[in-house]
C-alpha cells in the first residue's frame, strides 16, 4: 500500500483528494478483538440440525426472499468440522442427544450454538418420555428463538444478536473457547439443574405424572 | 364372498378357538384365542377361499379398564378379493405376554411386530430379530404405549439425559438396517458369494 504514489497517477487522484490532514488512508488502527470479531461475525458458517418443522423455516430463511446470505451466513457448512455456529431447528428427542453432542465436540473453535423455536429451547408441547426438555441440557447455547415455529425474521433478529454477542467478545479471554467438559456421569450441568430447568410449565402443570 | 363370510369359515373351522365375531364401523373383526393363532392366520393366508395374502398392520392395543385384556391386532387384507378382515388376539395383561411370530407367514411382519415389542413388551416366539426398534436398545424404562406408563417417563430427566448420552448412536445399524440385503441382489456374482459367508455366516 505505501508504494502508491499519490499525485503521479491520474486513477489515485481521488484518493489524493479525500486526505484528511495529517492522517494516511493506507493504514487504519483498530483493537485487535474489534478486528477479529468484526471477522468472526460476519462470517459465520452454520451448521444446520433440522430435525423437525423450524428447519423448514431454517430452510425459508436461508433461500433467497429472506436470504440469510446478507449477514455473512451464504455458506452451509454440512460437516461440523467446518463451521461456526450450530443452530439446532427443531425438537431433540432422547435418541439424538448423543449425536447433537459428538457433532458439538467435533465442531471446532470458535463455535456458537442457537436454538431455534420452543422445543429446541424447552421441550416445547413435547413434555413426554422422548424429548430433551431444552438442548442446553447437552450442549451451551448462545441464543435462543422462540417461536413455534420462529418466523425468519425471528430466526434472522437471533443471528443478529449473536453477531452482537460476537462483536462484544475478547480475544484475549481464554475462558470463552474453552471447552466445557462433561461430568464423570456424562453431565455437561449438574443433575438437580437439569431435573429444575426441565420441571413441567405452562399447561404441563396441569398434566398429572400418570397422565 | 364377504368379510363376515370368511369369518363365519373361521368359526366353522376352529369351534371354540375363533372366541367372538363381530362387526364395528362397517369392519369384521374375529377375536381369536392365542394357542391357535398362528395357525388360523396361515389358513387364512393358505386356503384358496380365502386368500389374505397382504398383512396390512400389527399393532396392539392396551385399554385403560384393567379388566380388559390386551389386544394385539392383525390387519388382513385379500389383494385379489379386496376385502378386509381384523384378527385380535386378547392377552391376559397380568399373564404371559407371548404370541406366535408370523414373519414366516408375510415377512413384512418383522419390523411391525419389533414395533409391539418395542411399545408394549409383547414378545414374538420364533421372531428373527426381536429388539426395539423406536427406542434405542438399551432403554431401561419400560413400553411406553403401555397405559400404566407414565408420559414423562419412569427415571427423572437427569437419568433420562444420562442414559441417552452414554448410548452409541453408531451400534444400532446393522447390516441389515442400511439396506444391503435390500441390495444384495443387484450385485455381481463374485461379490454375492463372498458377501454370502459373511459376518453371519449363512445366506439369509
Amino acid at each position: 500500500m505505501g508504494l502508491i504514489k499519490r499525485g503521479d497517477d491520474p486513477a489515485n487522484q481521488d484518493l489524493a483528494e479525500v486526505e484528511v490532514a495529517g492522517v494516511s488512508p493506507n493504514f487504519v488502527t483498530t483493537k485487535l478483538s474489534a478486528l477479529s470479531n468484526w471477522g468472526r461475525a460476519g462470517s459465520l458458517w452454520p451448521m444446520p440440525f433440522g430435525t423437525a418443522c423450524c428447519a423448514i423455516e431454517f430452510m425459508a430463511t436461508a433461500a433467497g426472499r429472506y436470504d440469510i446470505s446478507r449477514f455473512g451466513m451464504e455458506r452451509m457448512a454440512f460437516s461440523p468440522r467446518q463451521s461456526d455456529v450450530l443452530i439446532c431447528a427443531g425438537r431433540l428427542p432422547f435418541k439424538l442427544a448423543p449425536v447433537i453432542r459428538r457433532i458439538w465436540d467435533q465442531m471446532t473453535q470458535p463455535k456458537w450454538a442457537i436454538s431455534m423455536g420452543a422445543c429446541a429451547s424447552s421441550g416445547g408441547i413435547f413434555d413426554t418420555y422422548t424429548m430433551v426438555q431444552g438442548i442446553d441440557t447437552i450442549i451451551p447455547v448462545d441464543v435462543y428463538v422462540p417461536g413455534c415455529p420462529p418466523r425468519p425474521e425471528g430466526l434472522l433478529y437471533g443471528i443478529m444478536l449473536l453477531q452482537k454477542k460476537i462483536k462484544g467478545e475478547n480475544v484475549f479471554d481464554g475462558s470463552l473457547r474453552t471447552e466445557i467438559q462433561a461430568g464423570p456421569d456424562g453431565l455437561l450441568l449438574p443433575a438437580e439443574r437439569i431435573d429444575e430447568i426441565s420441571e413441567p410449565f405452562g399447561n404441563s402443570v396441569h398434566q398429572t405424572r400418570s397422565a | 364372498m364377504t368379510a363376515k363370510d370368511s369369518a363365519a369359515a373361521l368359526g366353522q373351522r376352529f369351534g371354540r378357538d375363533v372366541l367372538r365375531t363381530f362387526e364395528s364401523c362397517g369392519d369384521t373383526i374375529v377375536l381369536v384365542s392365542r394357542d391357535r393363532a398362528h395357525e388360523i392366520l396361515a389358513w387364512l393366508r393358505d386356503d384358496p377361499a380365502q386368500t389374505f395374502d397382504y398383512l396390512t398392520d400389527v399393532t396392539a392395543v392396551d385399554y385403560r379398564d384393567p379388566e380388559l385384556p390386551l389386544e394385539v391386532v392383525y390387519q388382513l387384507r385379500s389383494l385379489t378379493r379386496k376385502i378386509d378382515l381384523r384378527v385380535k388376539i386378547p392377552l391376559d395383561k397380568q399373564g404371559d405376554l407371548t404370541v406366535d411370530s408370523v414373519v414366516d407367514l408375510w415377512r413384512g411382519a418383522d419390523w411391525l411386530e419389533r414395533e409391539v415389542y418395542d411399545m408394549f413388551g409383547v414378545t414374538f416366539r420364533g421372531h428373527p430379530d426381536l429388539r426395539r426398534i423406536l427406542m434405542w436398545e438399551t432403554y431401561a424404562e419400560g413400553y411406553p404405549l403401555r397405559k400404566d406408563f407414565p408420559l414423562r417417563g419412569q427415571f427423572s430427566r437427569a437419568e433420562q439425559t444420562r442414559q441417552a448420552l452414554a448410548a452409541n448412536p453408531e451400534a444400532h445399524y446393522s447390516m441389515e438396517d442400511l439396506s444391503i440385503a435390500e441390495a444384495f441382489g443387484d450385485l455381481p456374482p463374485d461379490m454375492r458369494e463372498r458377501l454370502a459367508r459373511g459376518e453371519r455366516g449363512e445366506l439369509r
